[in-house]
């Protein structure tokens, strides 16, 4: 209990400090949204500095930081200049997608990754395992962009899938179980870049990982005792390789959100990464710095989760003299 | 022995592929900036070695492209009559290096220009753009991943040698850079500098931000082979015999740290070509009409550009060797005996 009650506290003061490592860099940056008010003949300058007095703009940066702290507080998380609203909502709509997209692709990986991790640890050597290998080399030097626009130019120019957005025009005026499809299908292209682009490494540390555990005696007995390859392979010898997978699927969560990121702008899924593009470009403040927030709390949330999952894995870890 | 093979051989291609980019000027045909207003979009030339009438040709040859009858965008061979490849001819001024005024390309064409990889909506030669554009892309790199290094290497030394209260602040900080997905903290970096720059500024904006993102991962791997290399017992000795901190970190400590270094600067680069890219790409990096690699893709966000000019991708996969050696260095320099695996490393992005 002390383990999670560890972790969770490590947690909170990372997202205290990335809120004011981001706040910092506001600081730092050279000009405001309001700056190109100001370049602006039909706006009065009195308007202009009203207006950064309205927001807060005129004080110090801790002030500043108290006053958005108060609104997180409050469930606002500050204020959007450009769609003249509380961040919160427009935040939330955004997150919900980049969730469905990740968590989906994360899912689908791992699926993928694990069978063909031990089905390969199990051919160590041999021409499948070899060729299995050149496979997962030539996708990891494929860079995402590439992937990504090469999987678009391909739905383009066959029109198999749709290839942008998240739902069809005519979306609110389907049934429910076309709905479902419908979003289904817009899931695919993205879905697909971001599995590509991660698969290759969760295959070869699944490979790595299974293959360390094969040649353990305890392994060596369960063959001699007879036991079926497959209750052999998975029964006996992933869950033995587990820890440091477990440890790599919050970080695989951390690489996919990145992906995620370029997938989505390419890829015009509304999710954070567009959103965050935009703000950056509009200067508008909050936004980026909400955008930021949600992303590390998705980060540290997968995190979380792995180090649950590693507590209920390993007994070592239960009883704290293992724990690191 | 094998290992070192192996490493000599990555080692060489990486450098035929840099000494390709650096003599950009010399392989590519044309000036990246140098319009042809009369083809905009060609699609890529073919070089033959087999004419329209079957007869072999000992030199390759391309066909003049054409606009087929009753269309506006789709082009033919205009095969009545080859146009043969020149080598070693004159052709436009570059500056090879950046300083030696010279006029000789590798290749080219007589009376017809040769587009390798097609030209794009101003008619400018893709292959050129994507040599010169790799000058960009690869320089950003080389120098971001110097700048990770040097700070990396540098707050590792100090956490690590001197230990107390400046590890632990230290170390809390570089956790906080590396629980940031680094995507999103390069974003977040780059929003809040100047956004309407000149490429060069915007090319030395982008090297310092993606050189301050990825300190935390190096300088941890440091302090660790710090930490372990400050108790070793001839460190101890020399302490014994009374040197000073500079000296024992100038003379035994900081060589251990070499090949961390290496292994790490075999990661960073290919990992910062891709950021610069990928900034680039959503127009937060090297404006036009300077080429990256990133803006060489940045048309494909229009959907005109992706339905009907498809070898506007092909800048995508030219980049793949580069990253194939890369990779194929830095699992070179994992089996010569690195501690640590590499793809964890990777992941680290």
């Amino acid at each position: 209990m002390r383990y999670l009650l560890r972790r969770l506290s490590h947690a909170l003061f990372l997202l205290a400090g990335v809120s004011i490592l981001a706040f910092l860099f506001t600081a730092l940056a050279p000009g405001t949204y309001f700056d190109e008010m100001r370049l602006n003949p039909q706006i009065a300058p009195e308007t202009v500095t009203a207006l950064r007095a309205q927001y807060g703009f005129d004080k110090p940066l801790p002030v500043r930081y108290a006053s958005w702290l108060r609104s997180v507080i409050h469930g606002e998380m500050g204020f959007s200049f450009a769609y003249n609203g509380p961040v919160a909502p427009l935040l939330l709509v955004r997150a919900r997608n980049t969730l469905l997209l990740t968590i989906t692709a994360t899912l689908l990986a791992w699926g993928i990754a694990l069978p063909l991790g031990v089905w390969s640890a199990d051919r160590l050597g041999r021409l499948p395992d070899r060729l299995l290998s050149w496979a997962t080399a030539g996708l990891l030097v494929i860079p995402d962009l590439a992937v990504a626009l090469g999987l678009l130019v391909l739905a383009v120019r066959s029109g198999w899938f749709p290839t942008g957005g998240m739902a069809s025009v005519d979306f609110e005026t389907l049934s429910p179980f076309n709905k479902l499809r419908d979003l289904a299908l817009h899931m695919i292209l993205p879905v697909t870049a971001l599995v590509l682009s991660s698969l290759p490494l969760l295959v070869r540390h699944v490979r790595a990982a299974v293959a360390d555990v094969l040649n353990a005696p305890f392994l060596l007995a369960a063959v001699g005792h007879g036991i079926r390859k497959r209750t052999l392979l998975y029964r006996y010898a992933l869950p033995a390789a587990a820890n440091p997978l477990i440890s790599l699927f919050g970080f695989s969560i951390g690489v996919l959100l990145s992906g995620s990121l370029l997938i989505e702008v390419v890829m015009s899924w509304p999710g954070l990464g567009p959103l965050l593009l935009e703000a950056v470009l509009a200067r508008d403040l909050y936004v980026v710095v909400g955008g930021i927030l949600g992303s590390t709390l998705f980060l540290v949330g997968g995190n979380l989760l792995a180090d649950l999952l590693l507590y209920w894995a390993d007994p070592r870890i239960r009883t704290e003299s293992g724990a690191r | 022995m094998r290992v070192r093979r192996t490493f000599a051989k990555w080692l060489v291609v990486l450098g035929v592929l840099h000494g390709m980019v650096v003599c950009a000027g010399f392989f590519a045909p044309y000036d990246p900036v140098e319009q042809d207003r009369q083809s905009p979009y060609l699609p890529p030339m073919r070089l033959h070695l087999l004419d329209a009438h079957g007869h072999l040709h000992v030199r390759p040859f391309v066909y003049p492209l054409r606009l087929r009858e009753s269309s506006f965008d789709q082009f033919e061979e205009d095969t009545t009559e080859p146009h043969p490849v020149k080598f070693f001819l004159r052709g436009a001024r570059y500056r090879l290096l950046g300083f030696l005024p010279l006029r000789m390309h590798f290749f080219g064409g007589e009376n017809t220009r040769i587009y390798l990889l097609g030209t794009d909506a101003y008619g400018r030669d893709q292959f050129s753009r994507l040599l010169f554009g790799g000058q960009v892309s690869l320089f950003a790199g080389l120098l971001g991943a110097g700048v990770t290094l040097f700070i990396g290497w540098s707050i590792g030394a100090v956490a690590g040698y001197y230990g107390g209260w400046r590890d632990s602040l230290l170390m809390r900080v570089a956790e906080l850079f590396l629980a940031l997905p680094w995507l999103y903290l390069l974003f977040a970096l780059r929003a809040f500098l100047p956004l309407a720059v000149s490429p060069l500024e915007a090319f030395f904006l982008i090297t310092a931000v993606l050189g301050a993102v990825g300190w935390a991962r190096p300088a941890r791997l440091v302090r660790g082979v710090v930490l372990s290399a400050k108790e070793r017992d001839f460190v101890r000795a020399a302490r014994g015999f009374g040197a000073s901190n500079g000296y024992l970190l100038r003379r035994h400590i900081l060589p251990e740290t070499s090949s961390v270094l290496l292994t790490q600067a075999a990661i960073l680069i290919p990992q910062y070509v891709l950021a610069e890219m990928t900034l680039s790409f959503l127009g937060l990096g090297v404006p036009e009409p300077v080429p990256s690699w990133g803006n060489l893709l940045s048309g494909l966000q229009q959907y005109s550009v992706l339905v009907s000019y498809w070898w506007m991708y092909l800048p995508a996969l030219a980049m793949v060797p580069f990253f194939l050696g890369y990779l194929g260095l830095a699992s070179s320099f994992e089996e010569r005996g690195a501690v640590y695996k590499i793809e964890s490393r990777i992941w680290g992005m």
